[in-house]
């Protein structure tokens, strides 16, 4: 029978420097946190990162992990910038592929889909083409001869994701009540892996009520760790919210700080060892979602 | 009349930007924005969509602020993110946004101050300035009218399509591109005059003309007779108060919370 199990440490142990690496979530929803520590903690370097950014983007620009960064925005939401993201941009110290949201979006499924580019409006009469240099648009073969801008596929190397439950066949759940671009960036990844919250047998992974839920095949999924509260800080609901305290810790912790931070949250030996830092599963548990 | 603050005056003059629109999503990007449309949909435009700023499309406005304990707003649908795209691309949305900078065009700027690969100071990114602003309406709140925001050359990055012929696309108008108003700390902006010129449409109460474009780094249109933004009525203050901000969180939205009259009757 197929088992995809791996530990963070060997899904980690299989990215190699300068990889174009997908990072699922959406700012600071459902983030692979635990995968970006593990990022952290490996000699990993020059990756070209594609994200819906959030503290994900800012823990790898405070490390110095990003050569490229491929992305619409970068923000913790709560607090709308986020600092380290921010330092590294302004100090040049990441190459920046900026697009339109829509347009990582199109990206991404041309890549899925096996295609060269997706066509759209979205980008055309703004700076988006002038700092995209190689961006081409392409004229509509029929009657209209509208001009569009051909989004180039994003092709990953691989796809980091967090879900509320799988199994060791790759099959998983997301039951937060938004699913993002996580099932875009699973098809446009040669290799796609999974943190997930609860690693079920099969039998209880889908049922009819919950087959809606199920994001993409198995078959798109290289590996699965099981990994609670791997998403912190992060929310991955109905689990957990935000933690908006640790962010702000987190925000705060650029310059000089950096290595308190790092030594306090990610120079650990595991994740168990993260949880007990962050202050436990029950202080997680009991963090309440921010009111929107 | 009562009383009402400048944030009250803005957020009513900035809910007329939906008052036309019929059937869209309403999306009012941070906090004065979103009581606006949120007041639009309860006064103005009832058939408006809206979310409650996560993925559930809702009946009612979500009320900013702690809520009581288990209290679930009325929940009509779900639009999760990959479907706000969809819809933005059939054009069926207005939505409001707070640039950091704004050009004589309109061009919006979200992303970054300075250069692009090195900027002064790094904001967003374009976010989906690009995408909303050739497919649907837009409207803008602008807190501190300056000439920071307002710039005299292009924005810095042009994340948002305005009415610069030069960019567009074989010198075509985007069929999409549908700029409506700016609401600012000193007045309502619109784009009404001669080629889309950005023009003073109404003076908040105890500004002068003057006073806008010494704010504003380049030209803006000025019509013969410039109405005053029309105060708050009774019904709107309650709505605002009671209803939607029970928290008084736009209090925070201009500094010292100003009276909506700086004449001084207020």
């Amino acid at each position: 029978m197929l088992d995809k199990r791996m530990t963070p440490a060997e899904i980690v142990g299989r990215l190699e420097d300068g990889m174009t690496i997908g990072i699922g979530g959406w700012a600071t929803r459902r983030k692979p946190m635990a995968l970006v520590r593990e990022i952290l903690r490996s000699p990993l370097k020059d990756l070209t990162v594609v994200s819906y950014g959030g503290p994900d983007v800012g823990l790898l620009c405070a490390a110095g992990k990003i050569r490229r960064l491929v992305f619409g925005f970068v923000s913790l939401d709560v607090l709308p910038l986020d600092a380290h993201f921010r330092a590294a941009r302004q100090a040049g110290a990441i190459e920046c592929t900026e697009y339109d949201e829509g347009m990582v979006l199109l990206g991404l499924r041309a890549a899925g889909m096996r295609l060269p580019f997706l066509p759209t409006r979205s980008g055309l009469a703004t700076d988006v083409l002038r700092v995209n240099p190689s961006l081409r648009t392409i004229r509509s073969p029929y009657e209209d001869g509208e001009e569009l801008l051909a989004v180039p596929a994003i092709e990953l190397d691989a796809a980091l994701l967090h879900v509320t439950e799988a199994d060791q066949l790759g099959n998983s759940v997301i039951l937060s009540p938004d699913p993002f671009f996580d099932d875009l960036f699973a098809r446009a990844a040669r290799a796609c892996y999974l943190t997930c919250e609860r690693l079920l047998p099969t039998d209880e992974i889908c049922s009819r009520e919950k087959a809606r839920y199920n994001p993409f095949e198995r078959s798109v999924v290289t590996g699965v760790a099981h990994v609670p509260y791997g998403a912190h800080p992060t929310a991955s609901t109905p689990g957990y919210g935000i933690d908006v305290a640790h962010l702000k810790e987190y925000s705060d912790a650029t310059g000089d700080a950096w290595p308190g931070y790092c030594a306090k949250y990610v120079d650990l030996a595991d994740h168990a060892a993260y949880l007990a830092a962050v202050g436990g599963a029950a202080r997680l548990d009991a963090i309440q979602a921010p009111v929107f | 009349m009562q009383d009402y603050t400048l944030a009250e005056l803005c957020i009513v003059a900035a809910a007329q930007a939906w008052r036309n629109d019929g059937e869209v999503l309403a999306s009012g990007i941070g906090l004065l924005p979103r009581l606006a449309a949120s007041l639009a949909k309860l006064t103005l435009n009832p058939a408006l969509l809206m979310t409650d700023s996560e993925c559930m499309l809702v009946a009612e406005p979500v009320p900013v602020g702690p809520r009581k304990n288990g209290s679930e707003p009325l929940f009509e649908g779900w639009m999760p993110y990959a479907r706000t795209f969809d819809l933005l691309w059939g054009g069926r949305r207005h939505a409001m946004v707070g640039p950091v900078q704004i050009d004589r065009y309109g061009q919006s700027n979200i992303s970054f101050v300075g250069e692009y690969a090195r900027p002064k100071s790094a904001f967003l990114g374009v976010r989906g300035f690009p995408g909303n602003t050739i497919n649907h309406a837009n409207s803008m709140f602008v807190p501190n009218h300056s000439t920071r925001v307002f710039v005299a050359a292009e924005v810095d990055m042009v994340g948002g399509v305005g009415y610069n012929a030069a960019r567009w696309p074989g010198g075509r108008k985007p069929a999409g591109l549908d700029l409506r108003i700016i609401v600012t700390d000193l007045a309502v902006l619109d784009f009404e005059g001669p080629d889309h010129q950005i023009r003073v449409a109404s003076l908040h109460p105890g500004i002068a003309f003057e006073q806008v474009q010494e704010n504003t780094g380049f030209p803006l249109a000025r019509p013969g007779t410039i109405p005053a933004t029309v105060a708050p009525t009774a019904v709107e203050l309650d709505l605002i108060r009671r209803v939607l901000d029970p928290h008084d969180l736009r209090a925070t939205v201009f500094k010292g919370n100003p009276p909506g009259d700086r004449a001084g009757r207020s």
